[in-house]
């Protein structure tokens, strides 16, 4: 079950994995420290409360991870030349999976991962450019206000696989894409071209979302701040970059870091809009879903993991980052303000990938 | 249940199923009357499984129905999978893996049998039980691995060349080419008409996708070529296959094949056909009624696949029924397969879902000819089609074909080195 279900669960292990680790840490000081303090049985009616919530991430986080991680450990069975038939058990091959990677065979996978992050970067900084241009200009009080913003929605709540075929009806060799720029591009071939297809649809699909959350980010910063500013002498620019920008950075901050985590696991865009194994375009959630469905789970979930542990690492590095900003430019009473802002971060995220 | 019941059975369920004639219903049961007694592994009366991709003519639905009337203790139940291949073969894998009895049938593309028997998740059949000589000799070989049959044919599907027959008329050339060359030839000449002047000759399925190792191995094939010999043995790094492939680069570098067929999939080439920008189309037979409903109705045509120096060999597509290891009431499994592979069932799916029959007898039928003129046309292609490579890693000898010759297509290598390094990866391939 789970090996099969690897690409959607490469996702979700990874915030979701850290939404285990965070409940399992807060967990076992609290039973110690009510030891402490508290008699036994306190201390059961503790365990018996929390054990439902324990049992169930067990079940939906824990298990389907260590079992991941295990798969990953065995290579692909092996034909037997002489009677024809598969072997019916995987061999245990340690971290030859991993090690594979850096060998000849890896160039598929430095690949997919290169795309990956080539994604991430260049779609999630368009996005943020975008995202913010919008929401200054929703922000602004004008006639037709509610519209524009429910409009700008809509691409966003179009599911993506929908969006994806959406976009191929555009980009095909006699698609709109073409008709407007008047010169034939095969979008959906091999190619930079196809790149380009790819992160045009995720920017269109996205920039709204990264919209709506600075528009509350912009929506709370009083407006005697400004009056003050403009009293100062303060141009248009200047109030943006010294006033606007650093009070809506925090809400920036976790728009990014939620697209960050999106766009490292992109699969259906690039799946439909351009193809399946086309290298231009192949991310590392591709991969180990068409290694899986190879028969070939030991690589994919070798690919899964590694993906996972990139996820993890950008996000934690995020979660430092957001931290260790408002404790530079507030007090300690915003820190604590960003923790909380910091769960609410991962989780939406995790839940939207269970679900 | 001894043989005579069960072909009595099969007999009168078919009668009821189609409502064809006692001659039919003879000839039917003839190929099992030579049948040994069941291998014991096919035990168990009672309600089974049949696992395929939606029905969306609903014909599969009515065949089951006529079956369960018969059988109210063993009745079948119609699961149906998601529609495109992938999902399905996915779902079936998952289905083995996990050594669930959910599916008892599989309707296997006719790709997956080696990979299926090798793994063991289909059992092998008596052979003997089945109409096999019956049916389309290479319809049946997609059935085997390894000189064992592992899946029963149930449908059949084979390319054909459509063909503007009002232009080629007007441009004086009477008969369908059966040469590359020939086409050419053809094209160069439509295209001097003025109505005919913005059309491309020629379009296949050449999309980085399985249609373009369809379509690579038909060029291959039709060149002289194999993809992999008899054994199973890649043999692409050959004169003959480089002829076949230099066919597809060399046209659509020299424009008989439109640069933009390297993007088109089986809708996108008949969208281009129904609005007359092609000439000749490689398509499969379902294209044909919906194109008598477009705008080029009744001014085309179909004839087999052309080739270097004759007729070509096309690739064949099509289903297979295969019993799951898994699952229980293999004795009634096996009834329903010979039940729902019978003549009778293969000519209810061709008559109310125009799906190509496995029996060579419905090819020659005059009142089904008249309903489905290309009929003559797609046996021959059938007959001289070759199976696409059958070996256990189909999935990655695939899309190694399709790698490479796509890199040929679009240019980034020669066709010389794209055969060469496939040799390569198919032999690795072939080696693990």
């Amino acid at each position: 079950m789970v090996d099969t279900k690897i690409p959607p669960g490469t996702a979700a292990d990874g915030p979701a994995g850290a939404a285990g680790g965070r409940a399992g840490q807060p967990a076992a000081p609290v039973k110690g420290s009510r030891r402490a303090w508290a008699t036994a049985a306190s201390g059961r009616t503790a365990a018996l409360l929390v054990s439902p919530t324990l049992l169930v991430l067990t079940i939906v986080v824990l298990y389907p991870t260590i079992m991941a991680l295990r798969e990953s450990l065995y290579g692909p069975k092996g034909l037997d030349p002489k009677t024809g038939f598969i072997s019916t058990t995987e061999p245990f091959v340690g971290l030859q999976n991993y090690a594979d990677i850096f060998g000849a065979a890896g160039d598929r996978f430095w690949n997919a991962f290169w795309n990956t992050t080539f994604f991430t970067v260049v779609t999630v900084g368009l996005e943020t450019l975008i995202g913010v241009a919008m929401a200054l200009i929703m922000h602004r009080a004008f006639s037709g206000r509610a519209l524009i913003r429910a409009s700008i929605l809509i691409p966003w709540a179009v599911p993506t696989a929908i969006s994806g075929l959406l976009w191929r009806w555009i980009f095909n060799s006699n698609g709109v894409a073409n008709a407007i720029l008047g010169h034939q591009v095969l979008w959906t071939t091999e190619g930079f071209h196809a790149k380009v297809a790819v992160i045009i649809a995720e920017v269109w699909k996205t920039s709204p979302f990264i919209g709506l959350l600075v528009l509350a980010g912009l929506q709370v910063i009083p407006k005697e701040v400004y009056e003050a500013a403009r009293i100062d002498g303060a141009g248009p620019l200047g109030q943006f970059r010294r006033i606007t920008l650093p009070l809506v950075k925090p809400a920036l901050l976790v728009a990014v870091l939620f697209r960050c985590l999106d766009a490292l696991r992109m699969f259906d865009l690039p799946y439909i809009l351009v193809g399946a194994q086309k290298n231009s375009v192949e991310t590392l959630s591709m991969l180990a879903q068409n290694e899986a469905s190879n028969v070939r789970f030991g690589p994919a979930a070798a690919y899964a993991v590694i993906l996972f542990l990139y996820v993890f690492l950008i996000a934690l590095g995020f979660v430092r980052l957001l931290g260790a900003d408002v404790v530079g430019d507030g007090g300690s009473p915003r820190k604590k303000k960003s923790n909380s802002k910091r769960r609410r971060a991962l989780g939406p995220d995790s839940a939207e990938v269970s679900a | 249940m001894n043989a005579r019941t069960t072909r009595a059975l099969q007999c009168s369920a078919a009668l009821v199923a189609a409502g064809l004639t006692l001659t039919a219903c003879g000839s039917s049961g003839g190929g099992s009357s030579s049948g040994q007694s069941q291998s014991p592994s096919f035990e168990g009366r009672g309600p089974i499984t049949y696992a395929a991709g939606k029905d969306s003519s609903g014909v599969v639905q009515k065949v089951i129905d006529s079956w369960n009337k018969l059988h109210p203790k063993e009745k079948v139940t119609f699961i149906q999978l998601p529609t495109d291949a992938d999902s399905q073969r996915q779902q079936m894998i998952q289905n083995a893996e996990t050594k669930s009895d959910a599916y008892t049938v599989l309707s296997l593309d006719v790709v997956w049998t080696s990979e299926f028997a090798a793994h063991q998740w289909v059992d092998k059949l008596p052979e003997k039980q089945f109409p096999l000589d019956e049916m389309l000799k290479p319809v049946v070989e997609t059935a085997k691995y390894r000189d064992g049959l592992y899946a029963v044919p149930a449908s059949s599907d084979g390319g054909v060349l459509y063909y503007r027959t009002d232009l080629l008329k007007k441009a004086g050339v009477t008969e369908a080419p059966t040469t590359w060359a020939e086409m050419k030839t053809a094209c160069a000449k439509v295209k001097k008409l003025p109505e005919a002047e913005d059309m491309s000759c020629y379009a296949g399925q050449l999309q980085k996708y399985e249609g373009l190792t369809v379509n690579f191995s038909e060029a291959v094939n039709s060149a002289g070529g194999v993809v992999t010999d008899a054994n199973g043995k890649p043999n692409v790094d050959t004169p003959e296959a480089k002829k076949g492939l230099d066919f597809l680069v060399d046209s659509v570098k020299d424009g008989t094949i439109p640069k933009e067929a390297i993007t088109y999939q089986e809708e996108d080439g008949r969208q281009a056909f129904q609005d007359g920008k092609l000439i000749f189309l490689r398509n499969w037979p379902y294209v044909y009624s919906l194109a008598q409903k477009s705008q080029v109705a009744g001014k085309f045509a179909v004839a087999p696949l052309p080739g270097l120096n004759g007729p070509g060999s096309s690739s064949l597509g099509g289903h297979n029924l295969a019993l799951s290891s898994f699952a229980k009431n293999k004795a009634t499994a096996l009834d329903f397969m010979k039940f729902f592979s019978s003549q009778d069932s293969a000519s209810t799916f061709l008559k109310d879902a125009s799906l190509a029959p496995p029996y060579q007898a419905l090819y020659d039928d005059q009142a089904l000819v008249k309903q489905y003129p290309y009929l003559p046309v797609l046996k021959k292609s059938i007959l001289n089609a070759v199976p696409r490579p059958r070996v256990v890693q189909y999935g990655d000898v695939s899309s190694a074909i399709q790698q490479e010759t796509y890199a040929a297509l679009t240019g980034d290598k020669s066709s010389a080195q794209a055969l060469k390094d496939l040799q390569e990866d198919l032999q690795k391939s072939a080696a693990e």
